[in-house]
């Protein structure tokens, strides 16, 4: 049955690929139909692990193996897998991309490509179910480069504009350096473990005989096998949960439709890196909870939480934000998974896909409303045109900075500080993250500062979107509430479903020191974060207020429309444009800018490895054109040199011998031939020289 | 198996006759159809569970040299046969109704040679049709009719030659040395070949000079960097068609040659001097692929992407070698690797010369990819299809050319871990430029004067479509060519 949790999709996406341009209401329909239908089936599946009971203290799984290829003796399988880390997994995927999809029936309705639209993103949602739900890491791996794809095909989707084409092939290949290191991971797993299935009865490589063979052999480098596998995978991992240095592509990507914005940043693509290392996790813990693998794995994550959280307070694109924001809490995902607790990572991963589709779709429902503007600069005030946006994205923000109780993000965030505040290796991990949790509520603050407060200040007339789109938003925004309930310590759930321990409700937990002085000092962080913010920023929408406070805002906009058609700069553009400078760039104008340059990672790229590449190929090339062609041309100049000499010696040398023999013969010819005249007379003479001389001869003889 | 040989043959002497060239066109696909179904059915007729050679025919050709007519087939030269009888009226096809009689007839008898040369198993008999191929090659190279063509066909021609004459020299001495020129046989001695060769000569290094001579002929033919250089020009100035046939019938020549030739006479060899031949087969993936990115014209391009897919069949072939004993698994992998990467190579380089051609025949002989851009808005069927292509050449799961590489690089893995590791290199290099084609040539704004660029007629869908499918069913389901030549 769980087969046909990705295979609806993928047939979907089969089915549609063929249809025509104009079949647009048909191809909607069968791609939401197929994903409700696998929403259902994970559902089923879901509740099913609910009921298991737990094998011998670990969870129970149910996989069924089925043979792809066989070679030489061997057998290649792949296979499917359903147990607790999958299921909570598969039904956050299949529920926010059917959501995302119903959305983008309203966002896309305008655009021609609507139906291959909804094929590529049936392809994205039937790829990723089928990393979540694989038991072959080989499966894995295959629908790991089509969720790739796929998200190349999506965010090139206005493959007209030069950005998103340059913005997909860069996500393409970026991921695919990181997957360059999963291939010789796998590949090495195979070699040292000879399988590639995750469970097998006994035989699975995340199987204990196959963890202990390959924790105990030692790699040339001093490394134990199994650090060295789990440190491949992780850079497939980190490539596309944009993990730095990879993290490149993941803000270029909004070049894409919002919500396929919303679905690679929320269910699918950037949630796979990080499910794989959970998936995974056996191996990067063969060697212990401390094991080289995984403290690499909570470095990264703690420099990209705090490193994309600063980038995040300079951008003025409102999706860049969002994209930042991504990076960052994958970055305390990874973090999580790297101190060891597989929990902490999957509960902040499905918390934070429920809240930042919400937080994306509102900005799409910001951008649709305001025509297509992005820049939050040229917005304000859209609290009074968008209610419904406002209120959703209010949660999915609050969520986001992890504000108090009734937010899952607070205590999904909470818990990982928690855990990394426990890390026996180092604490400084801790504070990064607890400064990337503090800049998190001061740039989300900022942004709706800029967004929702003040006064308009963009031209376009804005509108609340259509229900199509509000009420997924409305959905999502009631989850990310209610994904607090199994998130509190008080409540561990998801601990015990995936360790499958039984877990009681027990509040003492909510007062244990523990759990106080990380909750407290979270709670000091967010206000901080956002007290700041306010502090800055309220500002933005007073002084712009200020300066229209004479001009009702309708008289405005529509002057602004009839310049703008008549063709004219409009002269509102000056005075309605935001404060050009933003008030962190007044207190610290060094750093705003290179934070709004991205810390020039991206130049750096430029400088090095592109740069590097076009070198190279030149270089390839050169050598080509001047060594190997040239050694060629200077055999074919020799050959031809050679046959110049030969042709010469041939000239000067046997021709001329020959010639001369010929001439010889043929002048030796003409004088005998001038002997045979017919005159019988000088025949006589010559007859009676001849006689003469053989007398002489035959009496000299004789003598 | 004579039949299939003779098809192509006399139907080229008749079609010389047929008075126009769209009757000649016409009865080549028939005649080309004919050995497509006497080819299937050889495949299906072959049993599997014997293996080994079957369909064998044999008969005294010059009996003081040697020289049979020894004809057979395994598993191995049925894939190249099916492929062969495949790839030729594609190619056909792929030129559309203008064809001239001629390129039919020379069509056809190349197709005569590549079908004597996949069924030979006596050396002679297969070096005459393997030099018997050049001919129509380098004719169809020359009927682009331009100056630059006839240079690239007269390199090409001179530069297989001389490797093929290397080769006569080697397998002269052979024979001196070991009494014959059956393959089969000389393959069953192995070993004690070289030693034989020595004895005859001499010279303890006869059998490696042997067996360079032999190495040669084939680098050059494959071909191995830095052999290659005859072929960037030959690829891009023939006309597209045949650099179908080109790239995707007349390489394999060479890679047959090294696993029905060299690996077989020379196992000791081969393990010798396998560091130096995987260093070759790596120079050959990561320069080419490096080559290609530095090219603008599409058909260079593709032409060293070529020569980097073939790298990996070299790759896999030479780390076979070089561990000749042990991890059956992994050897299995290797080899049943580099044949389905054989088999899709030629699929996928034939159908992305094959776009190519399609447009070069609407921007009208223009293929610098920056003379285009975002011409997936005017032509999104050409560039959906020709996309699948490219992925497929990309080597992405799901389409067939993600399987063969993955087999080549699993059991290359296993046996020298270092040279697979190297050759990942070429695999996101060979990503690199093929996205670029993408981005150069499909997206973006569409300029003025392609507003009109026509899309594929349905003709020329239907040319391309059995080739796309065939790249999904390889994708997806390998079992089903695999089992071909599988040893269980």
């Amino acid at each position: 049955m769980i087969s046909l949790i990705p295979i609806l999709p993928l047939l979907a996406a089969g089915v549609t690929a063929l249809m025509k341009r104009g079949q647009r209401a048909p191809a909607a329909t069968l791609v939401i139909a197929a994903q409700a239908a696998s929403t259902v089936l994970s559902l089923l599946a879901f509740l099913q692990t609910l009921g298991a009971e737990a094998v011998h203290g670990d969870v129970a799984r149910t996989y069924f193996n089925f043979p792809w290829l066989s070679v030489g003796g061997e057998t290649l399988s792949l296979g499917l897998l359903l147990d607790p880390l999958g299921a909570g997994m598969v039904l956050m995927v299949s529920f926010v991309s059917l959501l995302i999809f119903i959305y983008s029936v309203g966002y896309m309705k305008e655009d021609a490509n609507f139906t291959r639209f909804f094929c590529f993103l049936s392809l994205f949602s039937a790829a990723m179910l089928g990393v979540v739900l694989s038991n072959s890491l080989l499966l894995t791996f295959i629908c790991w480069e089509l969720v790739g794809l796929a998200s190349y095909l999506l965010i090139g989707f206005w493959f007209h504009k030069p950005e998103a084409a340059a913005a997909a092939k860069k996500a393409f290949l970026t991921t695919r350096i990181g997957d360059m290191g999963f291939l010789l991971g796998m590949l090495w797993l195979y070699s040292a473990s000879g399988t590639l299935l995750f469970y097998d009865h006994g035989n699975g490589c995340l199987e204990q005989a196959a963890l202990t063979a390959i924790a105990t052999k030692t790699a040339c480098i001093g490394l134990a096998v199994s650090n060295c596998i789990a440190l491949l995978i992780f850079c497939g991992a980190a490539g596309k949960s944009g993990q730095f240095p990879l993290h490149v592509w993941l803000p270029d990507a909004m070049e894409g439709p919002t919500p396929v914005s919303a679905l690679i940043h929320a269910a699918t693509m950037v949630a796979a890196g990080v499910y794989l290392v959970a998936r995974m996790f056996p191996i990067f813990s063969a060697t212990g909870n401390v094991s080289v693998a995984l403290t690499t794995v909570a470095w990264v994550g703690a420099f990209t939480a705090l490193f994309a959280a600063l980038i995040a307070v300079a951008q003025t694109d409102i999706k860049r934000i969002l994209a930042y924001s991504t990076v960052s809490q994958l970055g305390f995902m990874m973090l999580a998974l790297g101190v060891g607790s597989v929990t902490a990572a999957m509960v902040h991963l499905i918390a934070h896909a429920f809240f930042k589709a919400l937080l994306f779709l509102g900005a799409g429902s910001v951008i649709h409303g305001v025509h297509e503007e992005q820049d939050i600069r040229n917005m304000g005030g859209l609290r009074k045109y968008m209610p419904v946006t406002f209120i959703t994205y209010a949660i999915g923000m609050m969520a986001l900075c992890g504000v108090p109780f009734f937010f899952s993000g607070f205590w999904s965030k909470d818990e990982i500080l928690h855990v990394a505040h426990q890390w026996p290796v180092s604490q400084l991990p801790f504070f990064m993250a607890a400064a990337a949790a503090f800049l998190t509520a001061f740039y989300m603050t900022r942004q709706m500062c800029y967004v929702f407060g003040g006064s308009y200040r963009g031209h376009a007339h804005p509108h609340e979107s259509p229900a199509v789109m509000t009420i997924p938003l409305g959905i999502l925004a009631g989850a990310a509430v209610l994904m607090s309930i199994p998130a509190t310590p008080a409540w561990p759930w998801f601990h015990g479903y995936h360790t499958g321990e039984d877990i009681a409700l027990d509040f003492a937990r909510l007062i244990e020191h523990d759990f106080l002085t990380i909750a407290g000092l979270s709670i000091v962080i967010v206000t901080a974060g956002i007290g700041i913010g306010c502090l800055l920023y309220r500002r933005i929408g007073i002084e712009s207020q200020g300066e229209r406070a004479s001009r009702p805002f309708g008289q405005e906009t529509s002057q602004a429309l009839s310049h703008t058609r008549a063709g004219r700069p409009c002269p509102l553009d000056h005075s309605n444009a935001a404060p050009s400078v933003d008030p962190l760039q007044k207190l610290l104008p060094g750093l705003y800018s290179a934070l709004a340059n991205r810390l020039y990672v991206d130049e750096l790229y430029n400088a090095t490895v592109v740069r590097a590449l076009g070198l190279l190929g030149c270089l390839a090339a050169w050598i080509d054109r001047w060594i190997f062609s040239g050694i060629v041309r200077l055999v074919g100049a020799l050959s031809l040199l050679a046959s110049a000499l030969s042709d010469l010696f041939d000239r000067f040398g046997i021709n001329l011998g020959f010639d001369s023999l010929c001439g010889g013969l043929r002048n030796g010819g003409r004088v005998f031939s001038s002997w045979e005249s017919g005159r019988v007379q000088g025949y006589l003479r010559f007859l009676s020289v001849g006689a003469v001389l053989l007398l002489i001869i035959l009496g000299w003889l004789l003598t | 198996m004579t039949l299939l040989t003779l098809i192509p043959f006399v139907g080229a002497l008749l079609v010389a006759l047929l008075p126009s060239h769209r009757a000649a066109r016409m009865s080549g696909l028939v005649l080309m159809a004919g050995v497509l179904g006497l080819t299937i059915s050889l495949a299906l007729g072959y049993d599997r569970a014997a293996g080994g050679i079957q369909f064998i025919e044999r008969h005294a050709w010059i009996p003081s040299l040697g020289v049979d007519y020894f004809v057979g087939t395994d598993g191995m030269s049925l894939m190249l046969l099916l492929l062969t009888a495949i790839i030729t009226p594609f190619a056909l096809l792929s030129a559309g109704p203008g064809i001239s009689r001629l390129q039919v007839v020379l069509i056809l008898l190349l197709e005569t040679a590549l079908i004597g040369t996949f069924t030979a198993l006596n050396f002679i008999h297969w070096f005459v049709f393997y030099e018997l191929s050049l001919v129509p090659a380098f004719l169809l190279i020359r009927s682009a009719g331009t100056k630059e063509s006839t240079t690239a066909a007269l390199r090409f021609f001179i530069y297989t030659l001389l490797g093929g004459l290397a080769m006569l020299i080697g397998f002269l001495a052979i024979q001196i040395a070991a009494g014959t020129f059956d393959l089969i046989k000389l393959g069953e001695m192995g070993a004690s070949l070289d030693s034989k060769l020595a004895a005859a000569f001499g010279w303890p290094s006869a059998g490696l000079l042997v067996f360079c001579c032999i190495f040669l002929g084939l680098a050059v033919k494959v071909p191995v960097v830095p052999f290659h250089t005859w072929l960037p020009d030959a690829y891009s100035e023939a006309p597209s068609p045949v650099t179908m046939l080109l790239t995707g019938l007349m390489s394999k020549m060479g890679v047959y040659g090294f696993l029905r030739l060299l690996v077989p006479l020379f196992p000791q060899r081969m393990q010798e001097l396998a560091a130096p031949l995987l260093w070759l087969a790596l120079a050959t993936i990561i320069f080419s692929a490096f080559a290609a990115l530095a090219q603008t014209d599409l058909k260079r391009i593709f032409a060293y992407s070529s020569v980097n897919h073939l790298g990996y069949c070299l790759l896999g072939i030479f780390a076979v070698a070089a561990v000749p004993m042990g991890a059956p698994a992994a050897r299995a992998a290797a080899t049943n690797g580099v044949l389905l990467q054989i088999f899709n190579h030629g699929l996928t380089a034939a159908a992305l010369f094959c776009f190519v051609g399609f447009l070069e025949r609407r921007s009208g002989g223009l293929r610098g990819m920056a003379g285009f851009g975002g011409l997936r808005a005017a032509a999104p069927v050409f560039a959906g299809l020709m996309g699948i292509a490219i992925f497929s050449s990309l080597g992405l799961p799901g389409l067939n050319g993600f399987v063969g590489e993955f087999l080549i690089f699993s059991g290359t893995f296993k046996l020298v871990w270092w040279s697979a590791a190297l050759a990942a290199i070429g695999l996101f290099v060979t990503a690199v430029f093929l996205l670029n084609i993408i981005q150069k040539v499909f997206t973006g704004p569409l300029p003025e004067r392609w507003s009109k660029f026509p899309d594929l007629t349905s003709a020329e869908i239907l040319t391309v479509a059995p080739a796309i499918a065939l790249m999904f069913v390889l994708g997806i389901y390998p079992q089903v060519l695999i089992v071909l030549f599988n040893k269980p």
